[in-house]
């Protein structure tokens, strides 16, 4: 594996990258006779952003969803915080601190954008279905001390004038960020983005990437992220993995990625 | 607590604090939506946290008569640190917050300001984008710490952070701040604003703690305002009105100064808050008039048919029923039952239900949306006032307010008009000096105190009531001869809603002709409603049935302007709907959005070449600054229409030479 020097460093811009968190060893992931994974290895470390790109149909959502505990690897091991991890249902997984947003935006369509993000909150709610359902004493001291987390969230991504809206009535961009808030309420050690500025304009896209850049600087937050536009991925990330047919071809710092031949000879397209 | 309260004397805002905290202790006196919560602060935790800030302040070194800027949205704690400044003897001077690197840079270098109290990252970045150029930086202090941590805090601070060390070091800066207090008098400088200045350079405009404080009184004790009463503050804290409201009146009269949680919510924190005692320019009224006609469109026909019969009944009926004066009682019965199914819950939609006194002021409004506010039973007044005047110059009185006068001379105010129309006034607001700026100041201030608004304008000997005719350098003569009035048909296009924006040629030339601006909300909705497609701003501006829209606009207005026999020569013959909206980033309005007509003059020279040489239509390229400072080039071809007029037997000619 490539430089995993197990001491931690601090960035150019000031931010610290501490050792590694979790790490994939020799993932191969099938669906019956397709292998979408093929013995891929990488870690990602305490607070860094970790991209994964690759062309459409390279194993990057089945990647995702494997960290997330969706998809059970048939070979490899996942290692997370030094622990090897047994085999996990995702609520499991997101009871240790991982939360993701997806593809396509998986939001309640009907629910308010306070009351999506709420339900961010869930893993923390341990109050009794009977005290949730009178909303009496533990749920009720439950909802206003997980209200007050949601609010910060709320006010950190800047969505306090749509509080009260359906998430229906939002445009996309909106949608999208309303997702994040929604895993990030889950005050997460880990978030995995799935495509979060795909289908963006410009200026969404800015924005979208100021809130990721902020949730890891403030928070501290460690960022996995799939991601198609290649400037952003090579302007946020500390390091990149490249993916192709399912096999991992790079790996690295942003520029290195991108003076990799096999990369660029995949990827970024070069006449055959 | 301070000396203020023992020796009896209110004649700074630290010792009206002092005096608050005593007095209305318990009371609130501030209180902001924050996390989705209204959190407030007292009078007494009010006090405490100027307090703790003013004593950070003095930690950092702050000397008197330094000037200490402060950007940022209407805070409590940015309030509050304009009051601290105030306690060490600092100037607090508030800049706009959406001002550009480069006018930041002017201010803060012409101020020399050694402290900056900046809101949030954005401001931060603005002034250190300039800092280079600034004389007497000393230190900043910022207050949401958000993406701040990788700044170097070498000269940086976060506001919480001064505050606790002021709490620290209290011990050895508490005989500083009460001393410094002390030496204060009605005659120390109270705030420094800058005039947003519709030509050239802007000025700051001293106030002293009289000027505030005296203008303060009398406008409070006008409008019988109360403990207890409660405003929004939403205006630029830059802008003297604010100033007025929110720290003069509300430390006076000690109400609750309520602030938004961002200024997307502004509307529901409104609603929310429900002021007793509200202030906009009148571009916020037309705005929500707009939304609610917008609205009313594509509303069921029962309600619509609901909504129109009962305006009718409020248009006729209403302000007089506010003026109380005689309405029949089949008239107020019928306003009764309109109360009950249309005002009233429009007001509530408002946030308007509780307003017992509105005001507007910084534009003339049209009378039709003046109308319309006080037909629904809000006592929406005007008020005609500058900086340089700490706000009032004239006010409407209770029962007798009219759209068409700016009110009678406000408590204190001497008034009157020179020779050229131009009106002059004497009072206890008026401001001290412009700041290094002597010739200005002994231009616009005379000897005996007098100071020229540079409004044209005449007293009615009925009422006694000042009436605004436009600015005195606007208004001129057309090449007949006839009164050339700019602002007074620009007014009445901005009614209509399709219409945003009007800026009216015609001095010194034969006919009038005008640039439009269209409302993108307005008819952007309309061409939703039509299906009609477009890609941009610009190319909804030219749309055929657009300018034809247009067209019956100005010709609606060239009639009403017709039946005006001294104004009738401002009728619109040609016009062309401009392909971007007037923008303050392109200098073509002001930060308080009024036209710069001399700039706009300037900058569309070919399209006012076009209006007046018969061409059909004109090709254009005109620079547009965008949001972040970038320039771009905006291309276009507009088209150049003709608006019927109205012939009038040959409009009264003054006695020209």
């Amino acid at each position: 594996m490539n430089d995993m020097s197990p001491e931690s460093y601090v960035t150019a811009d000031g931010r610290t990258i501490g050792n590694v968190v979790m790490d994939m060893r020799d993932i191969t992931l099938k669906f019956g006779g397709v292998t979408a994974i093929k013995d891929i290895s990488f870690d990602i470390r305490e607070g860094e952003i970790r991209a994964i790109i690759g062309p459409n149909g390279a194993g990057k959502s089945s990647m995702l969803n494997v960290i997330s505990g969706f998809y059970t690897p048939q070979i490899g091991e996942i290692w997370y915080r030094g622990k090897k991890r047994p085999p996990m249902k995702p609520y499991q997984v997101a009871r240790q601190g991982i939360a993701r947003t997806f593809q396509n935006i998986a939001l309640f369509e009907g629910m308010t954008v306070l009351d999506n993000v709420m339900t961010g909150r869930l893993t923390h709610m341990n109050a009794s279905v009977i005290s949730q359902a009178l909303w009496w004493g533990k749920a009720q001291a439950e909802e206003i001390e997980n209200r007050e987390k949601v609010e910060k969230v709320i006010d950190f991504l800047e969505i306090q004038n749509i509080r009260k809206t359906p998430v229906g009535r939002l445009p996309y961009g909106l949608k999208k960020r309303v997702e994040l808030a929604r895993a990030l309420a889950a005050d997460p050690q880990i978030l995995l983005l799935d495509e979060p500025m795909a289908g963006m304009n410009v200026e969404e896209k800015e924005d979208m990437s100021r809130f990721i850049l902020d949730v890891n600087d403030e928070f501290g937050t460690t960022i996995v992220l799939i991601e198609h536009d290649m400037g952003v991925v090579m302007d946020l990330s500390d390091r990149v993995v490249v993916m192709d047919y399912g096999k991992k071809i790079g790996d690295g710092a942003p520029d290195d990625v991108r003076n990799n031949q096999a990369v660029i000879d995949a990827y970024l397209g070069v006449s055959h | 607590m301070t000396n203020g309260t023992t020796s009896g004397q209110l004649d700074t805002i630290p010792r009206l604090l002092a005096r608050n905290a005593d007095r209305y202790g318990s009371k609130a006196a501030y209180r902001e939506k924050d996390y989705g919560i209204w959190q407030s602060w007292t009078w007494v935790e009010a006090q405490a946290e100027t307090r703790a800030l003013a004593l950070g302040l003095l930690e950092l070194g702050a000397n008197p008569g330094d000037h200490i800027a402060i950007i940022g949205r209407n805070r409590p704690y940015l309030y509050w640190s304009m009051v601290a400044a105030q306690m060490v003897g600092a100037v607090p001077v508030p800049l706009y917050q959406d001002a550009v690197g480069e006018e930041i840079a002017y201010v803060l270098d012409h101020c020399s300001a050694r402290f900056i109290i900046a809101a949030d990252q954005e401001q931060v970045d603005k002034v250190l984008e300039v800092q280079d150029r600034l004389n007497g930086l000393d230190h900043m202090i910022y207050l949401d710490p958000r993406g701040m941590r990788k700044y170097d805090h070498g000269k940086l601070s976060p506001f919480a952070d001064v505050q606790a060390r002021g709490r620290e070091h209290a011990g050895k800066h508490e005989a500083t701040l009460r001393d410094r207090m002390a030496e204060q008098n009605g005659s120390t400088t109270c705030v420094m604003l800058y005039t947003s200045g519709t030509t050239g350079r802007p000025k700051g405009v001293v106030l002293s703690n009289d000027n505030i404080i005296e203008t303060a009184r009398h406008s409070s004790e006008f409008d019988k305002l109360r403990a207890g009463d409660e405003v929004l503050a939403y205006l630029p804290m830059a802008w003297v009105g604010d100033f007025i409201f929110s720290i003069g009146q509300a430390y006076w009269t000690a109400f609750c100064v309520n602030c938004p949680e961002s200024s997307d919510t502004m509307m529901t924190d409104l609603r929310e808050i429900g002021p007793t005692y509200y202030f906009a320019p009148p571009r916020i009224f037309e705005t929500q008039l707009t939304n609610i006609m917008i609205r009313m469109e594509d509303a069921g026909s029962f309600k619509k048919w609901l909504f129109d019969r009962y305006m009718e009944v409020a248009r006729r009926v209403g302000p007089a029923i506010l003026d109380e004066k005689p309405v029949s009682f089949m008239d107020r019965l019928n306003y009764r039952l309109g109360e009950f199914f249309v005002y009233g819950p429009l007001k509530n939609a408002l946030g308007f239900t509780r307003v017992r006194v509105g005001y507007t002021a910084g534009e003339a409004i049209g009378p039709e949306i003046f109308d319309f506010y006080r037909a629904l039973g809000i006592n929406l007044k005007q008020l005609y006032g500058q900086t340089e005047a700490s706000v009032f110059i004239t006010q409407q009185p209770d029962h007798e307010v009219r759209p068409d006068t700016v009110g009678v001379p406000s408590p204190g105010v001497e008034i009157k008009i020179a020779d050229s129309g131009e009106v002059y006034y004497r009072s206890p607001g008026v401001f001290v000096e412009y700041y290094k700026n002597p010739e200005s100041t002994a231009s616009t201030k005379d000897a005996e105190g007098w100071v020229a608004t540079g409004d044209a304008g005449f007293i009615e000997e009925d009422t006694g009531h000042l009436r605004i005719i436009d600015r005195a350098k606007d208004v001129g003569k057309m090449a007949s001869g006839a009164l050339f009035a700019p602002k007074y048909v620009e007014n009445k296009l901005k009614f209509f809603p399709n219409i945003l924006e009007a800026v009216v040629f015609g001095s010194g030339r034969e006919t009038c002709a005008a640039f439009i601006n269209i409302d993108l909300t307005a008819v952007g909705n309309w061409a939703e409603r039509n299906n009609i497609a477009y890609a941009s701003y610009q190319e909804l501006s030219q749309h055929p049935d657009v300018i034809s829209q247009i067209k019956a606009n100005i010709e609606e207005v060239n009639r009403s302007v017709a039946a005006d026999a001294m104004l009738s020569g401002c009728q619109i013959h040609r016009f062309l709907v401009l392909h971007k909206e007037l923008d303050a980033d392109d200098g073509e309005l002001t930060r308080t959005r009024k036209v710069r007509r001399r700039i706009i003059e300037e900058k569309f020279d070919d399209l006012i070449t076009a209006l007046y040489d018969g061409s059909s239509s004109i090709s254009t390229e005109t620079e547009v600054t965008y949001e972040d400072g970038r320039k771009g080039l905006l291309k276009a071809t507009l088209q150049v229409e003709n608006a019927e007029t109205v012939v009038t037997s040959t409009p009264k000619v003054e006695a020209a030479e």
